[in-house]
């Protein structure tokens, strides 16, 4: 019997730390382990006891990069255990934060993360500064489409990371709606650069066709990250407070991370932006469309790294989206709701950057928490994972072991996936005696 | 930044992440925007697991270290880190006090410590999580959460003229 283990001790250009252990017996995988290796934080325990109102600022430090997602599911989970509806004003108000962080988010993953895998290098930092290079005009190009998310983010929600102006109820501060003619006009200069990148996308080979099931929130408003019934491939929608009861947590012993599959079938699925734009690509602004049909043609898609492709589509939604938006909407001054704390239990399901992200909120008479629950987007692919590289692994060990390492982080990397959100949770189910 | 180059010789800076959000990391790869360019003149980033594969330690001039240590396993790598740079540089608000990842070490039910208890034993979780002074000797903090943008910038503009990198 010959044994050979084919490993990763650090995957690179993610979110978070994780690795890949690959064993081959006889020239076949025998076992492929993806192990999220982030400490776990705990934090659905630690906010046990605190007052609502500091829980979702607390909950946005699950994650850096995404900590918008989380802030905004917890507002949208305790809101409900307190019955206390937004306003029209601060719904829009956070859809135009969410289109800043969807733009930052997506262009940080595409141009730092995978661009060098597109551009045949190890980093961006290997870059040459010669202008008329394609890498240099990428490169170039991020920084603005970085930028402009993150000051669109920031004139809404007042910075990009843990923003402090969103409370229950509404906001702490307005925006200043001076700014928006010129946020607009960013926006628009930003455009061609995100259309150079869709194509650079849409034209990538790079494949990998696996059968998969995909979940995603639909029926809201348009293309909409924070509203909706989760629905799968097959059209099956289940409301948000049913989607825990959807799924079957799985302990994955050798990851810090719990996987995830459908509770009747236990057959894995995906989450994040390929899974949006399969099932919701109708519903994209007409102005997207127009611009990205030539590349939307490919979906629906069972190639994992149209993920990419998926993700440079929704930049340029959310760029068409919040110009929509910057150029209708009137601020009045309005405060927050309050209403007296009362016991209730809630549910706020968005879709983060990376897909599904589920908050549950209970909360007592005096308007603490006693219990809270989180399931985060990397946790449900994690599975979905691991079959990917299966599949890879078990048709390509012929090759080179140095291209294989190389090929398999390229495929984790096409999921985009956060190893820091997938580790704060006490998430193993106890039978209690 | 002071932008006059002293001659060819680059700053060796390490950026590592331990059990936080990674705030401080991605509050980063937005100063990029501004200042990539003129930092690959004056900056070698010798390791940043974010941005590139092949990373090393050894001989850094600066180690930026974000996060708080979990883990017997991290305490042993930032000890490493700390004989591989001349300084040490703890980021961000886990990194500095622990906390909000060290929120664990205030939990007291019991109930949720016998939970927790399984996670403990299948891997290698120390019984606290500390702050990064409290295992390594650090030289400097930037506080925050995510770290302070400017209080980052005149740390890493003191080095550069400290190591003689500009004027």
């Amino acid at each position: 019997m010959h044994t050979e283990d084919i490993t990763i001790d650090n995957i690179t250009k993610v979110e978070g730390s994780a690795g890949l252990k690959v064993s081959i017996v006889d020239g076949k995988v025998s076992d492929l382990e993806f192990i999220v290796k982030d400490y776990r934080r705990f934090y659905t325990e630690a906010v046990k006891g605190k007052p609502i109102i500091a829980v979702p600022s607390f909950l946005s430090r699950i994650c850096g990069t995404c900590s918008v997602a989380h802030l905004f599911a917890a507002l949208e989970a305790i809101e409900k255990s307190q019955e206390i509806k937004n306003s029209e004003q601060t719904m829009l108000l956070r859809r135009l934060a969410y289109d800043g962080l969807m733009i930052r988010d997506h262009a940080l993953h595409l141009y730092f993360f995978v661009l060098p895998d597109v551009l045949g290098i190890d980093s961006i930092l290997d870059i040459p500064d010669d202008p008329n290079s394609k890498g240099h005009q990428l490169l170039h190009d991020s920084f603005a489409v970085k930028k402009v998310g993150s000051e669109l983010s920031t004139a809404i929600v007042g910075a990009i990371i843990h923003a402090p102006f969103p409370t229950v109820g509404g906001f702490l501060k307005l925006p200043d709606q001076t700014k928006f003619p010129d946020l607009v006009h960013q926006l628009e200069e930003t455009r061609p650069k995100v259309l150079k990148l869709v194509e650079l996308f849409g034209i990538w080979e790079e494949t990998l066709v696996r059968n998969s099931d995909y979940l995603c929130l639909a029926g809201g408003n348009g293309y909409d990250f924070l509203a909706g019934e989760i629905v799968n491939s097959n059209g099956r929608r289940v409301p948000e407070e049913e989607f825990h009861s959807f799924l079957k947590s799985v302990v994955i012993p050798y990851s810090q991370a719990e996987g995830y599959v459908f509770s009747d079938s236990h057959e894995d699925y995906l989450v994040g932006s390929l899974a949006r734009i399969n099932l919701n690509r109708q519903t994209l602004n007409p102005r997207t469309q127009t611009d990205t049909a030539k590349y939307l043609a490919k979906f629906p898609s069972n190639n994992v790294f149209h993920n990419n492709l998926a993700q440079a589509v929704e930049i340029l939604q959310c760029i068409d989206d919040a110009i929509e938006i910057l150029q209708s909407i009137k601020v009045v001054d309005e405060k927050p709701v309050k209403k007296p704390a009362k016991a209730g239990t809630g549910v706020g399901v968005i879709e983060a950057p990376r897909g599904i992200l589920y908050h549950l909120a209970e909360v007592n008479g005096s308007g603490m928490i006693t219990n809270y629950d989180v399931i985060v987007p990397t946790s449900q692919n994690q599975i979905n994972i691991e079959n990917d590289l299966k599949k890879y692994f078990g048709e390509n060990l012929q090759k080179d072991r140095e291209i294989l390492r190389l090929e398999a982080q390229k495929i984790i990397r096409a999921y985009d996936p956060c190893m820091s959100c997938a580790t704060n949770f006490l998430t193993i189910e106890w039978n209690e005696e | 930044m002071a932008t006059e180059l002293v001659g060819t010789k680059k700053l060796v800076v390490g950026w590592f992440s331990f059990t936080c959000c990674e705030d401080s990391t991605i509050l980063l790869t937005e100063l990029l925007n501004d200042h990539l360019d003129q930092w690959k003149k004056v900056v070698e980033f010798r390791y940043f697991k974010a941005l590139k594969t092949k990373n090393e330690i050894r001989e850094l001039d600066v180690a930026f270290i974000e996060g708080a240590i979990s883990s017997p396993k991290q305490a042993k790598e930032v000890l490493t880190i700390r004989e591989n740079a001349k300084y040490v540089v703890a980021v961000g608000a886990c990194a500095v006090t622990g906390l909000p990842s060290a929120s664990r070490n205030n939990l007291v039910d019991e109930k949720t410590n016998y939970k927790l208890y399984w996670y403990f034993s299948h891997f290698d979780y120390s019984d606290k999580v500390q702050k990064l002074s409290e295992v390594i000797k650090i030289d400097d903090q930037i506080n925050g959460c995510p770290m302070n943008a400017e209080v980052f910038m005149s740390t890493l503009n003191r080095y550069l003229k400290e190591f003689g990198i500009v004027h």
